[in-house]
């Protein structure tokens, strides 16, 4: 068994009064890819908020390579190797692809205090990691961010995390805004992550997308873990279930069928 | 290559700041000949232009980070009275004097900075109430101090030479050198050096900006006391060029420093802008208020050109913003 990189034991979150996240304990493996589900509001940006340093912990351990660490700042768990794609933002519309790409780590040239933004190797490295994730559009690293479109920009965080993930990379809904061609780039990506031995958290709300790369899942049902399962442990209609909150959606098809069947094969009139 | 290009240097943040010095320079050229040009015109001009300018660069950084800092208004005030009160009143050295008035600078920008960061209260109000407490304390000190509001200075020797004397016995204040050099400094820093891009990403998003790993706190209260030292710096240099000081006035510096810095091309609402702009932006605003007096106008419509001038800025800013949103230079695609 290899030892997971990364792992929270016991961890609790909570803003003021605001209990958001219960004792949570999860690991990841190198080379596995941990999708974490949930309805909207489980947990799971607050989660790996804390796993990179955004947030602290209000109680509990994180562990990395089996040793207690802290993250105080997001710079201290992106100097541990994690690299995260928040859900929203990641990057600047008025900055060029190249600077917005290099926010915090800009390359640089020249020797000491005459170090210079290096603007040329800036560019050449941000077109090609975005090319790279099959947006093919982009040639021109000088372009301002705000100039492109959603799911360009978000090509471009997720082609930056991946470009400096160096041990665990944290994708939050990275497919939300995608196209579909982008999103199996993406799914591309978290796959090649994995092989390259790299641990990917990978939150989504699509079923299909965490099946895809999944290996292990994780569920948050109100700030809880309330299922953590190894592929090919649960059916697709299980999961489906369990990322809804436990409503069942197989419950639901049936209820339709039912008025089908008892309506002349009409299905319910929409609701108002 | 693509900066070069005429599409290229439209989409830069100083496009509008330098069409708006030429269309300036033209308009007062033609109303009131090119004496404003001449070496004694232009001192007059500078002269306002160097110690707005200290000002208006540290104040345009804090802008391009999304902050706004107006107890710049008081700094001067603050700087010019340190020195006075305790090199011309207490007859300390000159070296002394200067030293507090550049720490008291310093004192309120982390006092600013630490308050914006800490209470996250947008900073335009943070430092409304510290231009307000600061003018009270200098005017209470130096009263209480002084029974005056208005305290002598003499200064001779190297101090003089440095921060308050003008340049080759001519009408020049030192100041224009000061405000070369330091906004070369800032070119570098802001455009050159990877700090540059810390305020630009700042400004833009400042969760994004932390994700990424930049230190936005510290940054924002850095920036802060640049700010406030620097109007403390200009205050402290006036005060020993004109060997004296007041406790009033200041408050013009609020108002014009914005300005240069809104006609330079600074996106009010943060991340965008350029040093060499606001250095244009203040160019202009110094015309302005210095060649209406080499036209036949009445220097009274000076504020209307200036407001004229600001709103023909901004609405010019704002349309090369969008193009430069949706510029790309290479013409990919042009032929298919
Ligand atoms: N900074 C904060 N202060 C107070 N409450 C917060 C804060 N951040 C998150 N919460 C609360 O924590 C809960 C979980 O939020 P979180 O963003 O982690 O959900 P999520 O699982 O990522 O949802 P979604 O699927 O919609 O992205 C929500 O109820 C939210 O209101
Ligand atoms: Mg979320």
């Amino acid at each position: 068994m290899t030892a997971p990189i990364l792992a929270l034991r016991g961890v609790n979150k909570s803003f003021g009064p605001i209990d958001v996240l219960h004792d949570i304990t999860l690991e990841v493996k190198p080379g596995e890819v941990l999708c974490l589900l949930g309805d909207n509001g489980a947990g799971k940006s607050t989660l790996i908020k804390i796993m990179s340093g955004v947030h602290q912990p209000s109680s509990g351990v994180i562990e990395m390579d089996g040793q207690p660490v802290s993250f105080p700042t997001p710079r201290v768990a992106a100097e541990a190797g994690i690299s995260t794609v928040h859900q929203f933002g990641g990057t600047f519309p008025l900055m060029s692809i190249g600077r917005s790409f290099f926010v915090g780590v800009e390359p640089t040239k020249g020797w000491g205090p005459f170090r210079v933004y290096d603007r040329k190797r800036a560019n050449a490295i941000a077109v090609k990691a975005v090319q790279d994730m099959g947006i093919t559009r982009i040639t021109d690293g000088d372009r301002l961010v705000g100039g492109l479109s959603g799911g360009e920009r978000q090509s471009l965080a997720i082609a930056r995390a991946v470009h400096f993930g160096a041990r665990v990379l944290i994708l939050d809904e990275p497919t939300a805004a995608l196209g579909v061609k982008q999103a199996t780039h993406v799914l591309r990506i978290v796959n090649e992550a994995k092989r390259r031995g790299l641990a990917v958290i990978f939150i989504t709300h699509q079923v299909m997308h965490a099946m895809a790369v999944g290996d292990h899942f994780a569920v948050l049902i109100r700030g809880a873990v309330a299922a953590d399962f190894k592929k090919g442990e649960k059916t697709r209609e299980e999961i489906t279930d369990l990322m809804a909150g436990g409503a069942s959606m197989a419950s639901l098809e049936a209820e339709i069928e039912g008025y089908m069947a008892s309506h002349n094969g009409h299905p319910p009139p929409p609701a108002a | 290559m693509s900066s070069t290009s005429l599409g290229g240097l439209l989409r830069r943040p100083e496009a509008g700041a330098a069409l708006g010095l030429i269309a300036v320079l033209i308009f007062f050229a033609f109303f009131g000949g090119v004496t404003f040009l001449k070496p004694a015109g232009m001192a007059s001009w500078l002269n306002v232009a160097a110690n707005l300018g200290v000002i208006a660069i540290p104040l345009g950084l804090l802008m391009i980070a999304g902050e706004l800092d107006i107890s710049v208004g008081a700094m001067v005030p603050f700087g010019a009275m340190t020195v006075a009160v305790v090199s011309g009143h207490y007859d300390m050295p000159i070296w002394l004097g200067v030293a507090m008035a550049l720490s008291f600078g310093v004192i309120v920008g982390l006092v600013n900075g630490i308050l914006v960061v800490k209470t996250a209260v947008p900073s335009l109000i943070v430092t409304l109430g510290s231009l307000f407490a600061v003018q009270g304390v200098v005017l209470g000190l130096t009263v209480l101090i002084t029974k005056s509001t208005s305290v002598a200075l003499s200064v001779e020797g190297p101090a003089k030479a440095m921060f308050g004397d003008f340049l080759f016995g001519g009408q020049l204040q030192v100041m224009a050198l000061w405000w070369l050099g330091l906004t070369a400094l800032y070119i570098f820093f802001v455009h050159f050096s990877p700090f540059g891009n810390w305020i630009f990403a700042m400004g833009g998003d400042k969760v994004s900006a932390r994700n990424a790993g930049i230190p936005t706190d510290r940054l924002t209260i850095i920036l802060f006391v640049l700010s406030a030292t620097s109007a403390a710096f200009v205050g402290m240099s006036q005060a020993i060029l004109y060997n004296s000081a007041q406790v009033a006035g200041g408050q013009s510096f609020i108002f014009n420093a914005i300005i240069s810095v809104v006609v330079g091309g600074v996106l009010l609402t943060g991340g965008f802008g350029s040093v060499v702009g606001i250095f244009f932006g203040t160019i202009t605003f110094a015309i302005v208020t210095q060649g209406i007096y080499y036209t036949d106008f009445d220097r009274n419509w000076s504020s209307l050109i200036i407001g004229v001038l600001l709103l023909g800025a901004v609405l010019m800013n704002n349309t090369f913003r969008k193009m430069a949103l949706s510029a790309t230079t290479k013409k990919k695609g042009a032929k298919a």
